[in-house]
């Protein structure tokens, strides 16, 4: 019962959600066999792309990776930190407004935009941060989501860049005066790259003695402070480096829409960004990466289908988080027992109608 | 800046914080006494709107319209808990987050295929339609007296509730330490749904009571569950009395700082950098005072847990 | 200008038979066209009414489009650029359309604009008319049916102008198109413009700015409120007591937020280049048909898609049915001979229309539904003021 635990973890998961994450060989193993192989997958897609549709098929899926970057540096404070930010959308704005806003005053490489974009929303970070790590639990999660507000409306009056309009790029950025993401293929290998990239670093710093502290603190922040870590440091480093991914993610989806707006800061673009960490799977990075696929293409998919294709999804999304604790990957490790409670879940519901007594405090059957 | 404007400003500032209040009062609870995150609590008052509008349309009276949406309001909170919320209370904030959010996709796209996307009206009820003069040169619109006064008559009935009744007892021990109220023996699960049932009501009264002046359409409960976050966030998780003080405050910060920001402002810089730094400012100005309010006091105004 | 166009009519009959069998010769030809609208979220009416408008028109036209059969697919933009970027390049890439018809508005315009325009598509837009596009950035493959943005403001900023108001109050909503607003309004508009207030975008409530306008006693108000900041606007601003204050407005009162603003409403002003009572056989004929597939009032939004239709189906025409024959489509589409509903239409050099543009009124019909109607004339044959820039080479 998450009311009984400390604050600090109340945010996100008790104990008992996580303990099956701490590094062991086997695990380990599998999971980075997931990883690989979703990484794998992305790299053929061009491949079965240049068969039909190329440049759509490649627009998506470069947009699924841009999100998949964003959602794993939530990932990093979110899932191991425990640190639920509700304004992380700020920094994929203020990676894009790096470069609409440099490009806007004739600097269009690379060399000058990513280390803006990262420098900025690195500083962003340690100012919010620094703030907000003051509270915790659920006065976190407000806190972050007051600062988000603030870049929105910041980005909204900027009236020489668009206002809330927005601005056009006229080109992609260009490396040393090489327009290296001018093709969408190029384009979406270095996308693919800075994916697999951003993976690999974030995994060795949840591995390293820096990622265990953050670890510990998530799940007993009193002891962690006893044994003499100053939590409030290696958070912010954390919350820092997960702000400087995500602005360079801000840089990538400003290059592949060529456009920048304040729409990409809204508090519901953090929401969807939160809900594709939990949808694959907290904790775990490649979960990140399987919620933001999962979300993006099941909204090209269903609205395919219908207009309506929010009643579809609203609904999938309750179904994951009644009966698949810790997600998709949570499911797919949990199938059998979770066949079980669908098939059963009907007539369950009925015996716990009110008047026919019910058991206190209901968790999943 | 005359001073009828200014209380006119103060009585509209009154009127959002009181709507605030409103909707806040039954989030406070949820979240205070089930340790429940309900983003979902903005579209119950979308449905309380939308419910009062097909009401007051079928029946031709507004005051019939909201006798029946109150019931339908309560029982349809109660569905929701049935189906959904009784299963997630205890579990991680992070699945709830995910259930709700995915109520709110779906009852938003499901009001338009029920009613359509054009927005809806309700009319103003014939009594309560027209302006009075509170003083001189002060004429204020009747119906948003209204809704302040029975506004401050919830506050005043949800604060005896909860300070003198047995079950504003329960309430109280359950934001407090809710696994210690269900180790003495009281039914918790009753005890939910009572409390989830009451907020989802209070929602669907909020919505009821501004559909006459705001439009009602999909999407409309959105924004102001932030707003309303905000709120509970200040007055402190759990506290109706930090939620209404909060709420008053947030509605006269937004209010006065909308029209009289520019004002200030312009005493110490020139007009037109007033002007522009006014507009940027305006809408930030809750959320730089949460930010501030949770810097010095990082639970709230009011705490209810110790 | 009716004139020249009825001479010329004798002399295009041959040419338009011959259209005709060609479009025949080449039954396979088939043309693809992507609807890109707002669906979802507060503001999906305007993107219906634009949906529908289309639809209704490729009905009347049996199902084709210049002859060739009409595939029309339609996506939701949700309102989200970047999330409109990748639907567009579905539409182009995946659904291979000849034709996208879209948005409502002006950000997800920005946002698909190049996409659209570095394709083979033509960029049709039924609704959103951004300055930056009619003048220096104009391109030869992006067509406006409605109007540039800034023209229906200018309508009311002409009208207050005529009428000698004094002192006007404005007030918009804090953003691009609010500015722009201002901006428009105050180019025919010489006199005291008493406060420019902003106010936060999506906001429900007025009565803070309500009480300002009262203790400014302006000689009117001009605003622009759309979707349902305008609904709140305009019934807020009747219980306020102020309806004895000329309400001037662009987009606020409209046939998508009339039913929901229904008696409050009459009497307020817009500034439109069209509406329902618009006295012409072809526009009669479509309200009639539209209130009849749909049971709502149309308004300009499935009036210029509409349109958008009836273009493409000239260009169509006039390239002999060769959808594929993209210069003579874009000759087709420039010329644009076709019966617009609002009676004079033509494409200037910018792709932007030229038309006549009306003081509307909200009003109540017989029926008792509600509709803006025309009371007088403020422009003819109008000209946007950005055309200038728009280098034809471009």
């Amino acid at each position: 019962m998450s009311a009984s635990l400390p604050p600090e973890t109340a945010g996100a998961g008790g104990p008992q959600a996580h303990g099956k994450h701490i590094p062991g060989g086997g695990a380990t193993l599998a999971r980075e066999g997931v990883a690989l192989g979703l990484l794998l997958a992305f790299a053929l897609i061009p491949l079965a792309a240049s068969f039909g549709a190329e440049s759509y098929v490649l627009s998506l899926a470069t947009r699924v990776m841009i999100f998949a970057i964003a959602a794993v540096s939530l990932d990093l404070i979110l899932g191991y930190g425990a640190l639920v930010s509700f304004g992380h959308a700020a920094f994929l704005g203020i990676g894009a407004y790096a470069v609409g806003i440099l490009g806007a005053h004739g600097f269009q490489d690379t060399a000058a935009q990513l280390p803006a974009a990262i420098v900025a929303s690195s500083l962003f970070a340690l100012v919010t941060g620094a703030l907000s790590l003051r509270t915790k639990g659920v006065h976190f999660i407000m806190i972050t989501l007051a600062f988000g507000q603030m870049a929105f409306f910041l980005a909204v009056s900027l009236a020489a860049y668009g206002g809330d309009d927005g601005m056009t790029l006229q080109a992609r950025s260009t490396l040393l005066g090489f327009g290296w993401i001018k093709g969408d293929r190029a384009f979406y290998y270095v996308v693919l790259a800075l994916l697999a990239g951003t993976y690999a670093l974030c995994r060795l710093v949840v591995r390293s003695r820096f990622g265990r502290v953050i670890r510990g603190a998530r799940e007993n922040a009193v002891r962690m402070e006893a044994i003499g870590f100053s939590l409030f440091r290696h958070q912010l480093a954390m919350y820092v480096l997960a702000g400087a991914i995500c602005g360079m993610a801000g840089f990538l989806l400003a290059n592949q829409t060529q456009f920048v707006s304040p729409a990409y800061m809204t508090w519901q673009r953090s929401g969807e960004l939160i809900v594709m960490v939990v949808l694959g799977g907290i904790g775990s990075l490649h979960g990140a990466i399987i919620g933001a696929a999962a979300l993006l293409f099941l909204e090209e998919w269903l609205s395919g289908f219908t207009e309506h294709w929010k009643m579809i999804f609203g609904p999938m999304l309750v179904l994951v988080a009644l009966f698949a604790r810790g997600g998709m990957l949570g499911a797919v490790q949990r199938f059998p027992r979770i066949a079980a409670a669908l098939a059963g879940w009907p007539g369950w519901l009925l015996s716990r109608l009110p008047g026919r007594g019910r058991s206190r405090r209901a968790g999943a059957p | 800046m005359s001073f009828t404007l200014l209380a006119v400003q103060t009585l509209n500032g009154l009127q959002l914080g009181v709507l605030l209040f409103l909707i806040a009062a039954g989030l406070t609870l949820v979240f205070g006494v089930m340790d429940f995150i309900n983003l979902a609590h903005g579209v119950q008052y979308m449905v309380g709107a939308y419910l009062a509008a097909m009401f007051s349309t079928l029946t031709g009276n507004f005051f019939l319209g909201l006798m029946l949406a109150l019931p339908t309001a309560l029982a349809f909170g109660w569905l929701l808990e049935i189906m959904i919320f009784r299963h997630l209370y205890g579990r991680d904030h992070l699945d709830q987050v995910l259930a709700t959010f995915g109520i709110i996709l779906f009852l938003n796209q499901a009001v338009k295929v029920v009613w359509g996307a054009a927005p809806l009206s309700v009319a103003i009820p014939e009594v309560l339609s027209g302006s009075i003069v509170l003083m001189d040169g002060l004429l204020y619109p009747v119906y948003r007296l209204a809704i302040i006064g029975s506004g401050l008559a919830v506050a005043v009935l949800l604060g005896v509730m909860v300070s003198s009744t047995r079950i504003g007892m329960l309430v109280r021990a359950g934001a407090a330490n809710a696994p210690m109220v269900s180790a003495l023996g009281v039914d918790i699960g009753r005890l939910f749904m009572i409390v989830f049932g009451f907020g989802a009501m209070l929602a669907g009264f909020a919505g009821a009571m501004v559909a006459p002046i705001l439009s009602v359409e999909p999407g409309m409960g959105d924004n102001l569950l932030i707003l309303t976050f905000v709120v509970i966030v200040i007055g402190g998780i759990g506290s109706i009395r930090g939620a209404f003080v909060a709420a008053i405050m947030v509605g006269l910060v937004d209010t006065l700082g909308r029209s009289f920001g520019p004002v200030l402002l312009r005493a110490v810089m020139d007009p037109s950098a007033a002007a522009q730094t006014g507009r940027a400012l305006a809408p930030m100005l809750i959320y730089i005072l949460m930010a501030a309010i949770l810097f010095f006091r990082p639970a709230g105004l009011f705490p209810a847990k110790r | 200008m009716r004139m020249t166009k009825k001479s010329v009519l004798p002399a295009l009959l041959p040419a338009l038979a011959l259209a005709f069998s060609s479009g025949f010769a080449a039954a396979q030809e088939k043309v693809k066209v992507g609807i890109m609208v707002t669906l979802s979220g507060p503001s999906a009416v305007l993107g219906q009414q634009a949906r529908d408008g289309f639809q209704l028109a490729v009905k009347q036209l049996g199902g084709k489009l210049g002859g060739a059969d009409a595939e029309v697919v339609v996506v939701d933009d949700e309102l989200k650029p970047d999330v409109a970027v990748t639907k567009v390049r579905g539409l182009i890439d995946r659904d291979q359309v000849n034709f996208v018809v879209g948005p409502i508005f002006s950000n997800v315009l920005q946002a698909i604009h190049k996409p659209v325009i570095d394709s083979n598509a033509f960029l049709i837009s039924p609704n959103a008319g951004t300055s930056n596009f009619a003048g220096a950035q104009c391109s030869p493959n992006f067509f406006v049916t409605s109007y540039q943005n800034d023209q229906n403001h200018e309508v009311l900023g002409k009208y207050a102008q005529d009428k000698g108001f004094k002192r006007v109050f404005l007030m918009t909503p804090n953003y691009q198109a609010g500015r722009d607003s201002m901006a428009g309004f105050k180019r025919h508009f010489k006199g005291e413009v008493v406060a420019e207030l902003y106010t936060p975008l999506g906001q429900l409530d007025f009565s803070a700015e309500l009480a300002q306008i009262a203790a400014a006693k302006p000689d009117a108000l001009f605003t622009f409120m759309p979707g349902g900041m305008g609904v709140n606007l305009v019934r807020q601003y009747r219980q306020a007591g102020l309806a004895a204050t000329p309400f001037l407005s662009a987009f606020t009162v409209d046939e998508s937020t009339l039913p929901a603003q229904q008696d409050a409403a009459l009497g307020f002003f817009g500034g439109a280049n069209w509406a329902p009572n618009m006295d012409n056989p072809q526009s009669k004929a479509f309200v009639a048909a539209y209130e009849a597939a749909y049971n709502a009032v149309p308004g300009t939004y499935a009036m210029q898609a509409y349109d958008a239709a009836l273009m493409i189906d000239a260009a169509i025409k006039s390239a002999g049915g060769k959808v594929g024959d993209r210069n003579a489509v874009r000759a087709g589409l420039r010329k644009a001979d076709f019966k617009s509903l609002r009676g004079d239409f033509k494409i200037g050099v910018n792709g932007y229309p030229i038309q006549d543009f009306y003081l509307v009124q909200a009003a109540r019909r017989a029926d008792g539904k509600f509709q803006t109607e025309i009371r007088e004339k403020i422009f003819d044959d109008y000209v946007d003021v950005y055309a200038k820039d728009c280098k034809p080479t471009n």
